[in-house]
């Protein structure tokens, strides 16, 4: 991807949608399944990465002109790594209950390939603004992701919504177990893509009509 | 030194706690390199070598450098540095000794820093306090289960091949259903051994 010319918008839209990262790239898949068994962990999740990735487009774009190619991966591993530390930080300070639980998982998030390929791709090619709204629209498209999963995961694994009980009787435990995240995951993967089929279906029947 | 214990680890870490099953972790490189068994055991092999020096590694660090320094905050920026730095040599130092080796197994090197299992290990490691042996006991045993996983899941994955499965399914869905069954199954380790 060179220079780009696609509107913000648009660079927010093909983050949140045909380039998601969970369900379309198949990339960051470790939190997907691991922190998403509620709503309220899945939540917290696709905030820090919404903040990561939007701070870590924005300082790699200002900073592009003066980052050597050939020392890049390291430089944009440690700005990654700083905006992960801030967000670990702040977590375990005003987040106490849900970090507990997170914790290891928001401290991985150095390791998330997408938010390394969205800089290398992306951030170090393209003007700030630009960069700002690929990072978010990456972020979000994460976030609805995390979303997603858990409320599936958390409605039928525990007949509960952010804590709060709402279908009474007995739920599905294996849902909240790790199996039920492979589950998940797998089921709405498979959704998606049948729904792209019937999408492209119906544009191509569209146009033989046409 | 007391070699019951170290035992249990390396059981806990590769059955019980195994990284891809119970923890999720490195999940990307688990489907990314399982569909063939050729590159499963490859990466096996070098993963479960990073994995044992990266984490006697970051162990010296962490124990004389930064604890007398007061810098424990620093580890995720530390861990990361550290991993990727020795990757960046030993594939280097393997380019120059060994180029058979480097044919057949350096591509997996350069995939593993993207591997969350490889910064999981010195974290938990801090976390835990383990003493250097146990460390790399650790390490090794997380190695081992992440090959266990690998190995698995590309054997089954060369026959899904063959399979008949709905359209919408194919490639990385079922992929994950397989996972979650097999994931099923290791949860009947779990009380193996009490730590």
């Amino acid at each position: 991807m060179a220079h780009t010319n696609k509107s913000n918008w648009e660079l927010i839209k093909n983050g949140m949608f045909s380039e998601n990262t969970i369900f379309k790239m198949a990339i960051s898949l470790c939190p997907s399944i691991a922190v998403t068994n509620s709503l309220k962990n899945g939540f917290f999740m696709g905030v820090a990465v919404i903040f990561v990735q939007t701070m870590v487009n924005l300082t790699v774009s200002l900073i592009r002109n003066f980052i050597n190619p050939k020392v890049r991966i390291p430089i944009f591993m440690l700005i990654i790594a700083g905006y992960v530390s801030l967000i670990d930080m702040s977590m375990a300070a005003f987040a106490r209950p849900v970090y507990k639980q997170i914790g290891l998982y928001i401290q991985l998030i150095v390791a998330f390939a997408s938010i390394f390929a969205r800089a290398e791709v992306f951030a170090v090619k393209n003007k700030i603004m630009p960069s700002v709204a690929d990072g978010f629209g990456m972020g979000v498209g994460f976030f609805l992701a995390m979303i997603v999963i858990s409320f599936f995961r958390e409605l039928l694994g525990k007949g509960a919504l952010w804590g709060v009980p709402i279908v009474p009787g007995h739920p599905l435990l294996i849902m909240i177990l790790p199996a039920g995240g492979f589950f998940a995951v797998g089921l709405l993967m498979g959704f998606f893509n049948w729904m792209d089929m019937k999408l492209a279906a119906r544009k191509a029947a569209q146009e033989t009509t046409r | 030194m007391d070699f019951g214990k170290l035992f249990q680890l390396i059981i806990a870490a590769s059955l019980i706690n195994n990284f891809v099953f119970t923890r999720f972790l490195g999940l990307c490189i688990f489907f990314g390199v399982s569909k063939k068994m050729e590159t499963a055991v490859g990466m096996s092999i070098t993963f479960t070598a990073v994995m044992v020096i990266s984490s006697a590694l970051s162990w010296v660090v962490f124990k004389y450098l930064m604890i007398p320094l007061q810098l424990e905050f620093l580890k995720i920026i530390v861990f990361i540095g550290i991993i990727a730095a020795f990757v960046q040599s030993a594939d280097t130092i393997m380019k120059k000794i060994s180029p058979s080796l480097y044919y057949k197994l350096g591509i997996y090197l350069a995939l593993i820093t993207t591997n969350c299992i490889i910064l999981a290990v010195p974290l938990i490691n801090a976390g835990e306090g383990y003493s250097f042996i146990e460390s790399m006991a650790f390490g090794l045993g997380s190695g081992i289960g992440f090959a266990l996983a690998l190995v698995i899941m590309a054997s089954i994955r060369e026959k899904l091949e063959l399979a008949d499965i709905p359209a919408p399914f194919r490639g990385l869905p079922i992929s994950f259903i397989v996972a979650g069954l097999i994931a099923l199954a290791f949860t009947g380790f779990s009380g193996l051994i009490t730590l």
